[in-house]
């Protein structure tokens, strides 16, 4: 169809050139021509202009969202379950402020976003106009770049540089704020055929020279431990991974922000390290004398206290980020690179390596394993008849499967979720680790769930993130987004009160959100969530027995003509083990509550003592 | 702490400057002083940054820099092999009883005497901190009533330009 034209006049085909046309025109172009498929957003006044050519646009869907939070973490569960740039749209103002939210977000966790902002017209910045905000001033410390578009001229050539920073090296969130007299003055259009940087050359194909060091290094190391991270996830590494971990045998641990990039089921995936990892995971860290980082940045989640963390290791640390390496942890050998041709490479070169001989590490990982088995995470099931958290996280995970995607907020079900729910696959585990963004999971899930409408895609919140952010509801229900949401209902801010049973003598200031079965000053639970979800058009179901956990996923997998809400009340006093106070060497893990593990007994073979299951 | 130099060849367009700034308010980082102002070039502005730090912060510094996208190259200049000035401006207290003393004392450093009023004169005088520190040493029994001092701004020595290739080295 080479003379086909929109319904406003324009070629069909975005990358040809316009003669004549508005900026708002030229915008929706240019996001046409990059390749965009779906924008989250709400219209207001000084982005006005832009909706008026999206409502033609016969390549880009635009689904309305009930706030500009939601529309920003609904393009971060976008990008990050499909491996594309989400884009999100506002207006000027408090459409902007909105964002910052999600913006931070992604930044913290290298999610490719761009945000598209209207600002007030050219002439009226600095004049404290109507919804007048300097969002490019207050994003810089949270954005990988931005830009303030005055002139229509610069649009189709900014849109196709954030495009290009948001998704290459370490990705990361772009904000374009474009003043309203751009939207509207007329201009023409062209689409750059390539992008001019000069500034901006990340690094991609590793240095030969390190990388043989590397394998030098890992074929004489005898404790040696894969620190996985999610710069595995976003260069689509974990195929790569996966050989690398075959070849070597090498004991690998993948971060919260890596769950998935290396299956579960991998004889050597010792699970998650950190705050809440697994004992394994956590100790083989401490006792390695070689750490393999692969994009990961030795987040103070993970090292606990820096200055005891993994002590006797030496370290590798691959990142496409040169400012990672080094930045908290000193290392011996720097390899800057994308995790996809570092992992490659690196497979290739231990291959040869290894043909020169190298260091026994059967008894390391026979070590790692015991320790596997000796303290496997596990949960006691409460004895007064009420539901473990635990349970029903680890139910959906077993029912839904490893195909589903797995959205969670932030707070104590999140743990559950990254610990009990088995991953075999990147891109099906989202949460917003960094910024650690109450809120996320509802959004998030909703833009997974467009990118991959073929997906069961379960959100796993708390009774607390879910009220920051369920009018999404509306917008899941309205734009056939059928959704799974799982409500871990303990009626309270569970997290913050099981810090305030461990560090704050169980004084429970302001954590008893009274939305569930322990509620306080009032009588009924408020709000009453299986009403919440009918008045939005979900299916709202209740479950609040042990023995109807099963049932209830199942019938909520049945549905998927509209977005499915369960409220599971849980029992209120269920917490996260194991864990690794803050700011404590990660050696004093322990995996219940006073209990650690006793390492000099059990090297000395005597495993007898490690319980099967522990009490949370 | 140390002091390090540091210059800076960046994009001349708006919000440079505040970009930077930012990020060294963002990372924690402490500038001592910083000066920018065009170059040869008129697509790039330079800056002399003269930071705080250990010399593990420094590379932090550094890389944290090299991710800002206006940003186009960095190079650290080393006291021994650059050549680093500053510009002061100092309004000493001088009546005509004085003002020769003041003007003799001037002259040793090599300054300009800029203004002249009944009871005071002004002095401009550039050169390396530590002569500036000594200029002032000298003139603060005279009374000094204000002065005004810039960054450093710095070159490397010899015929080399860290410009020439900052566009594709970058």
């Amino acid at each position: 169809m080479p003379n086909a034209q929109t319904t406003e006049g324009l070629p069909f085909d975005p990358l040809l050139p316009v003669e004549s046309l508005t900026g708002a025109q030229s915008l929706i172009r240019s996001l046409e021509a990059v390749g965009v498929e779906v924008v989250f957003g709400i219209p207001g006044g000084a982005i006005l202009p832009a909706y008026d050519p999206l409502m033609d646009s016969p390549h880009v869907r635009h689904i309305l969202v009930r706030h500009e939070q939601g529309a920003g973490h609904a393009a971060e569960g976008y990008a990050v379950a499909t491996g594309k740039v989400g884009v999100c749209m506002a207006t000027s103002g408090p459409g902007a402020t909105n964002l910052v939210t999600p913006i931070a977000d992604a930044n913290m966790d290298s999610v490719a976003m761009v945000a598209i902002t209207g600002q007030v017209a050219a002439a009226a910045i600095g004049t404290d106009a109507f919804q007048e905000a300097d969002i490019t001033g207050i994003t810089i410390p949270i954005t990988k770049h931005n830009y303030l578009v005055t002139d229509p001229a610069d649009i189709p050539r900014v849109i196709s540089e954030a495009f290009h920073l948001a998704a290459t090296g370490r990705p990361g969130p772009v904000l374009v704020d474009v003043a309203k007299s751009a939207l509207t003055a007329r201009t023409s259009f062209t689409w750059p055929t390539a992008v001019d940087l000069p500034g901006y050359r990340p690094v991609t194909r590793p240095h030969g020279k390190q990388v043989k060091e590397a394998a030098r290094m890992i074929a004489a190391a005898e404790r040696p431990v894969l620190y996985v991270g999610g710069g595995v996830v976003k260069a689509d590494a974990a195929h790569e991974l996966t050989a690398l971990a075959d070849l070597t045998g090498i004991p690998a641990v993948t971060t919260l922000m890596a769950r998935g990039a290396l299956p579960d089921s991998h004889p050597n995936n010792l699970g998650m390290p950190g705050m809440h990892g697994t004992v394994a995971a956590v100790t083989a860290l401490q006792k390695s004398d070689l750490l393999i980082t692969l994009g990961a940045r030795f987040d103070d989640r993970v090292t606990g206290l820096l200055s005891s963390f993994a002590p006797d290791a030496k370290v590798i640390h691959a990142d496409i980020d040169p400012a990672e390496i080094g930045k908290n942890r000193a290392v011996d050998v720097p390899i800057v690179g994308d995790a996809k041709l570092v992992i490659a490479e690196l497979t290739t070169a231990l291959a040869a390596e290894f043909e020169r001989g190298r260091a026994d590490i059967a008894p390391w990982v026979a070590q790692t394993h015991a320790w596997r088995e000796t303290y496997p995470l596990g949960y006691a099931d409460s004895d007064d008849g009420t539901v473990a958290p635990q349970h029903v996280i680890s139910r959906i995970g077993a029912i839904a499967g490893p195909d589903a995607i797995y959205v969670a907020g932030v707070g104590q079900h999140q743990m559950w979720s990254a610990q009990f729910v088995k991953y075999e696959k990147p891109r099906t585990w989202l949460n917003s680790g960094g910024l650690g963004t109450m809120g996320y999971a509802v959004p998030a899930a909703m833009g997974a769930k467009v990118g991959m409408p073929d997906t069961v895609v379960w959100a796993i919140d708390g009774d607390g993130c879910f009220q920051m952010t369920n009018q999404e509801l509306a917008t899941c229900t309205l734009n056939r987004i059928p959704v799974k949401i799982a409500i871990i209902n303990n009626s309270s801010l569970g997290m913050v009160r099981q810090w305030q049973t461990l560090f704050y003598s169980e004084r429970y200031s302001n954590t008893d959100l009274n939305s569930g079965d322990h509620h306080g000053t009032h009588a009924a639970p408020i709000p009453d969530f299986v009403k919440l979800a009918e008045a939005y058009g979900c299916v709202g179901l209740r479950c609040d027995k042990p023995e109807d956990v099963d049932a209830t996923i199942e019938k909520a997998m049945a549905i998927n003509d509209v977005p499915v809400v369960v409220d599971f009340r849980v029992h209120r006093d269920a917490m996260v083990w194991p864990m690794v106070e803050a700011g404590v060497s990660n050696d004093a893990i322990q995996y219940a509550r006073g209990m650690s593990p006793v390492w000099d007994r059990e090297e000395e073979g005597d495993n007898e003592s490690g319980p099967a299951k522990v009490i949370s | 702490m140390s002091q390090h130099t540091l210059s800076v060849l960046v994009e001349n367009r708006p919000g440079v400057l505040m970009r930077v700034t930012s990020l060294f308010a963002r990372r924690n980082f402490n500038i001592h002083s910083l000066t920018v102002g065009p170059t040869e070039r008129s697509e790039i502005s330079r800056m002399t940054i003269v930071v705080d730090v250990e010399s593990q912060p420094l590379e932090q510094v550094t890389k944290q820099l090299n991710k800002l996208v206006n940003v186009l190259k960095i190079v650290e200049l080393e006291d021994e092999s650059s050549v680093q000035r500053e510009l002061l401006l100092v309004k000493v207290r001088a009546d005509s009883s004085a003002r020769g003393e003041v003007v003799d004392t001037v002259a040793l450093f090599r300054a300009n005497v800029v203004d002249v009023s009944p009871d005071a004169v002004t002095v401009e005088a550039t050169g390396s901190p530590e002569k500036l520190a000594a200029l002032l040493r000298v003139l603060e029994p005279f009374g000094i009533r204000e002065l005004v001092q810039s960054g450093s701004v710095a070159l490397a020595r010899g015929g080399r330009a860290i410009s020439d290739r900052a566009l594709r080295s970058a």
